[in-house]
């Protein structure tokens, strides 16, 4: 029954986020400066998604060190990304690396 | 990177949003089975992890509330928590707005309940295009499907082959989001307005880390668009002083 409550709840603060302004958008008329403010909400979010999720990958404490295979492989992948402008590519090279590099922390050789 | 269709029509518009969302599904694919995977052992039901994809449909919080779940959290913790980590796409959905408002509900209500993280970034770039294709809400609808269809079908995979691999979830591949949304962010930072929104978001999640139910990052997201505002109107204010 919980698990009833758990999803169904879910389920409906999670619609009501995402359809709440597209029902009202009919109704609603953003201005200039704020139209062009929403350019800047893709890169905050992703960024603040991503940061802590590669720096702190314990969920607990700061690894900023090359024993750290999540933050080696986002620096390949920030580089990846900036050369090439291929989100595929991007997404290929950083997980070989980031399980490439787990891979020679388990075996001792870095 | 990204062409509009050579001579724009529904299907064309749609097919053109699928193959704009192949590489963020690849990105996915990994973070879907493992979830799967993990949700026998946090004690969801089958049912309920089957369920859990198929209505709530967003990858970020469906394994926070695994991870609550586990612990034994009180059902309106986890509801609460969801809300908070899903305030983002309130952002994402006023965004939209500018482009959705002229669309019937029938195209609103799906096109609301399907919006993620992916299908924002890919179809927010259809959208500015300056073309005047009549039918980019076919493009948004194959992004959505694509991604939905995906999110279904690697969380029942799994389900079912992910738990005869008992190992696969201490692989890590979850790192998968991260290095999708890397791709994404980058190509942004191409000038000083969005490379500071970029900065000051990153900092501030993790000056604001340990704060309870993810708020850190509506915090961070907000400083991160403060930042780039304020960015720009300093750039804009600076050829003027000389």
């Amino acid at each position: 029954m919980n698990e009833v409550y758990v999803i169904g709840g879910m389920a409906l603060v999670t619609f009501a986020i995402r359809y709440t302004m597209f029902a009202l958008s009919g109704r609603l008329q953003f201005s200039e400066p704020f139209i062009k403010a929403l350019r800047y909400v893709p890169p905050a979010v992703l960024t603040a998604i991503v940061v802590p999720a590669v720096v702190i990958p314990t969920g607990s404490d700061l690894q900023l060190s090359y024993t750290n295979a999540r933050l080696i492989a986002a620096l390949i992948a920030c580089a990846v990304s900036w050369f090439s402008q291929n989100l595929l590519l991007t997404i290929v090279v950083g997980m070989m690396a980031f399980l490439g590099w787990q891979w020679l922390l388990l075996t001792g050789l870095v | 990177m990204m062409h509009p269709p050579s001579k724009p029509s529904p299907r064309s518009e749609f097919l053109a949003g699928c193959q704009a969302t192949f590489p963020l599904i690849v990105g996915a694919i990994p973070f879907g089975l493992i979830f799967g995977a993990l949700a026998a052992s946090s004690g969801l039901s089958w049912l309920g992890t089957v369920a859990m994809s198929a209505i709530v449909f967003a990858g970020a919080s469906q394994f926070i509330a695994l991870g609550l779940l586990a612990t034994g959290t009180h059902w309106l913790i986890i509801v609460l928590t969801t809300f908070v980590v899903n305030l983002r796409h309130l952002l994402y959905s006023v965004a939209l707005v500018p482009h959705v408002k002229s669309l019937p509900s029938r195209w609103k209500l799906p096109l609301g309940f399907w919006l993620t993280d992916e299908t924002f970034a890919v179809v927010i770039n259809r959208y500015n295009q300056p073309d005047d294709s009549p039918y980019k809400h076919w493009y948004h609808l194959g992004s959505a499907l694509f991604m939905y269809s995906n999110w279904q079908l690697c969380t029942w995979l799994g389900l079912t082959v992910g738990r005869m691999l008992p190992d696969a979830t201490t692989w890590g591949l979850d790192f998968a989001m991260s290095v999708t949304f890397i791709g994404m962010v980058i190509p942004y930072l191409i000038n000083r307005p969005m490379l500071a929104t970029s900065l000051v978001a990153g900092g501030v999640a993790l000056a604001t880390y340990s704060l309870p139910n993810k708020l850190g990052l509506i915090l961070a997201s907000l400083a991160g668009i403060g930042a780039g505002i304020g960015a720009e109107r300093w750039s804009e204010a600076e050829p003027k002083r000389t």
